[in-house]
């Protein structure tokens, strides 16, 4: 997963939210959610982390794909916040190619 | 950069709107000779790669941003090519 905070745009099942009662003034009303990081078979890998949801739409049992590092912050209305993971997108489906056809 | 294969395709309606319009692959990366290490990351497409191609993976900000023509896209990873062949010493 590479350094610490710094992953490259992975997939995720949201698990909860995080309700902050203060937050740093650019991520006033940024939903906070759990994120369950996961392999590309959907299998949960790694620790849950707290993504900003730049979708602002994600919902708990939700796939994601969501982003770390200086991009995350990017993703956000204000980009220049203390924000490390950031939900880009909601994931309709995956086309994934059987690993026989991969050759 | 990195040498990876592609897995698949992801879609989905809602997305931030840098990504609207981007095709969206499922990159699983690889070792030189091809076998895969398990990892996986998910990679903007500027090359037109199609599932169970190799290809070469940009996997830095700033040079992705480039690639795709923007100032302040959050993107880090691009599909810059496909690879044909990799041959290695020994």
């Amino acid at each position: 997963m590479g350094r610490k905070g710094r992953s490259p745009v992975l997939l995720g099942r949201v698990i909860g939210s995080v309700v902050p009662c203060v937050v740093t003034p650019g991520l006033t009303g940024v939903p906070m959610l759990l994120v369950q990081p996961l392999d590309k078979e959907l299998r949960p890998k790694g620790k849950v982390l707290v993504a900003a949801d730049a979708t602002r739409m994600a919902g708990p049992g939700e796939l994601v794909s969501y982003e770390g590092g200086r991009e995350a912050a990017m993703a956000l209305d204000t980009t220049f916040v203390p924000v490390d993971h950031a939900i880009i997108a909601i994931v309709d489906g995956l086309n994934l190619i059987a690993r026989e056809e991969r050759g | 950069m990195i040498l990876g294969r592609v897995a698949g395709e992801m879609y989905g309606t809602i997305k931030h709107p840098f990504y609207e319009g981007k095709k969206l692959l499922l990159i699983e990366k690889t070792a030189p000779d091809g076998t895969a290490t398990g990892d996986y990351l998910i990679a903007v497409d500027s090359v037109g790669a199609g599932s169970g191609e190799r290809v070469l993976v940009l996997d830095e900000g700033t040079g992705a941003r480039q690639v795709l023509d923007s100032k302040d896209g959050p993107v880090r990873s691009v599909v810059v090519g496909i690879v044909d062949a990799v041959e290695t010493d020994g």
